[in-house]
């Protein structure tokens, strides 16, 4: 049995050789955490486009999905009455990097919305635009976030990727594992006939309206609900942009 | 006399770096000292992460690692270390190994990280390391400590593996889900919706849902330690 002494002497070396080593690995390694974490969030935008994409993101080197983010993709910030703001006005609301991709998502959706600031990434291609928002919400343990792109009439979709921080593997998490889940975004719409915003759905137990409403997933009836939900408030926030944006005359 | 053999027996004991004491510590938990299905230990993590088979791959790997480096570091401080903080001494060598495998994976591939974080987080609450800690590497030599972690980490890992190779064929259809190797198996190919149209093999397969929930990683364990009971009786009501 050793001495009180000696037993609190060894529980402050250990604490601090383990807070040592760990803390110098996190700061040592963080550089890379970042670039990764920008680069995956690059590859989840340009995902939304992938249909008119060169070939799919999976098989992307992480170069190439930085090349075509930097060449093909024009990013700006907007506020929720759809005007665009200029880089400095984006630092002086606490982003040193000025830039779309800098946002954060987070944050921004737990201010008041009118005082939000919005990503807005612009994909061309062949002469016509694609213009992918961000949207977040709430899953069933956590976060869910995902990008919708929109074709230049603001009303079609031209894809959409999710991304969860802890959703159920095999059922929630599908939203982001099981690429046919977000394939069924593509041509759908987010205004009704009359012009409404109308949102996309998830519906439990398969799509009645084959226009504004896609498959749900067995076994994770919430996560769904989530991304409606999120759908519906994130396109909310971009609606004054759209809108102003949006060509006069409604399709169909 | 006495100190002379003595000193004549240490060498020769250090000769023997992987004689059959230290296979034996391997092998066993392999088969009949297996940490999940005849020491019951770690069910928890078998249950949970055992969906897919590539994340349980990884996921054993990590395990391996931690387990080893664990126990070595472990049985390197077990004469410092205090009996009466042991446990917590224990549950921080833990921690932090797990802490710089989240870390490094995060740097170094971070789509697997992205898919695995939740669990890496849950090696921490795995009983047979800490386990192992308690029973073996406190009171036994550096290099035989880090054949036990080796041992009872694959024998653990190859329960994993086996388990979600059940699972993921029977509840997804596919193999190697998420990882660059993917492939669909069996069943209708877009699994989960409800306008199924095409199919690989089997197409009139329909995807066992119960199979993905934790329940059905509770029937494949029973089933193997059924097996392997029935192949050796010796381990009935040996836990």
């Amino acid at each position: 049995m050793h001495s009180t002494n000696y037993v609190i002497r060894f529980v402050l070396v250990m604490t601090c050789v383990v807070a040592l080593v760990l803390a110098a690995m996190a700061t040592l390694l963080q550089p890379i955490h970042k670039a990764n974490e920008a680069l995956y969030n690059k590859r989840g935008i340009i995902q939304a486009v992938e249909t008119k994409l060169p070939k799919p993101v999976s098989e992307m080197t992480d170069k190439e999905v930085k090349d075509i983010f930097d060449s093909k993709v024009e990013q700006y910030v907007i506020n929720t009455d759809g005007e665009r703001l200029s880089e400095e006005e984006v630092v002086a609301a606490g982003y040193p990097g000025g830039q779309a991709e800098n946002i954060d998502m987070e944050k921004e959706k737990k201010k008041d919305p009118s005082n939000r600031l919005l990503p807005v990434f612009k994909y061309e291609k062949d002469g016509s635009d694609y213009f992918i928002f961000s949207v977040r919400g709430n899953g069933l343990w956590d976060a869910i976030w995902g990008n919708i792109a929109l074709e230049s009439n603001f009303n079609e979709v031209a894809g959409a990727t999710f991304d969860h921080k802890s959703e159920t593997p095999g059922l929630g998490a599908e939203i982001k594992d099981n690429p046919n889940f977000r394939e069924q975004f593509i041509g759908k719409e987010i205004f009704s006939e009359d012009g409404e915003f109308v949102s996309i759905t998830v519906r439990k137990g398969g799509a009645k309206d084959p226009d504004h409403e896609v498959d749900g997933i067995s076994g994770a009836t919430i996560t769904a609900d989530g991304v409606t939900a999120m759908l519906e408030n994130g396109l909310e926030n971009y609606m004054s942009y759209i809108s102003k944006n949006r060509p006069e005359k409604v399709k169909n | 006399m006495a100190e002379e053999t003595q000193v004549k027996e240490a060498p020769k004991e250090k000769k023997e770096f992987f004689g059959k004491k230290e296979r034996r510590l391997i092998t066993d938990p392999l088969t009949d000292n297996n940490p999940i299905t005849v020491q019951v230990l770690g069910i928890c993590s078998a249950l949970a992460v055992t969906t897919l088979l590539y994340p349980s791959i990884i996921m054993a790997v990590a395990v391996i690692f931690v387990m080893v480096f664990s126990n070595l570091t472990t049985s390197l401080l077990r004469k410092y270390i205090p009996q009466q903080v042991r446990m917590i001494v224990q549950l921080v060598i833990i921690a932090s190994l797990v802490t710089m495998v989240e870390l490094s994976l995060k740097a170094l591939n971070f789509a697997v990280y992205k898919q695995l974080s939740v669990f890496i987080g849950l090696i921490i609450t795995n009983c047979i390391i800490m386990g192992r800690l308690e029973a073996f590497a406190l009171a036994n030599k550096p290099w035989q400590s880090m054949l036990d972690g080796l041992g009872n980490a694959v024998g653990y890992g190859a329960i994993l593996i086996i388990v979600a190779f059940f699972r993921e064929l029977f509840g997804k259809g596919s193999l190697f889900a998420g990882s660059p190797i993917e492939f669909k198996i069996i069943g209708p190919t877009q699994d989960f919706l409800i306008n199924t149209s095409e199919s690989v093999m089997f197409g009139w397969y329909t995807n066992n849902n119960l199979m993905v929930l934790s329940v059905a990683a509770m029937f494949i364990l029973a089933i193997l330690i059924w097996v392997q009971r029935s192949y050796n009786p010796e381990l009935v009501d040996v836990s």
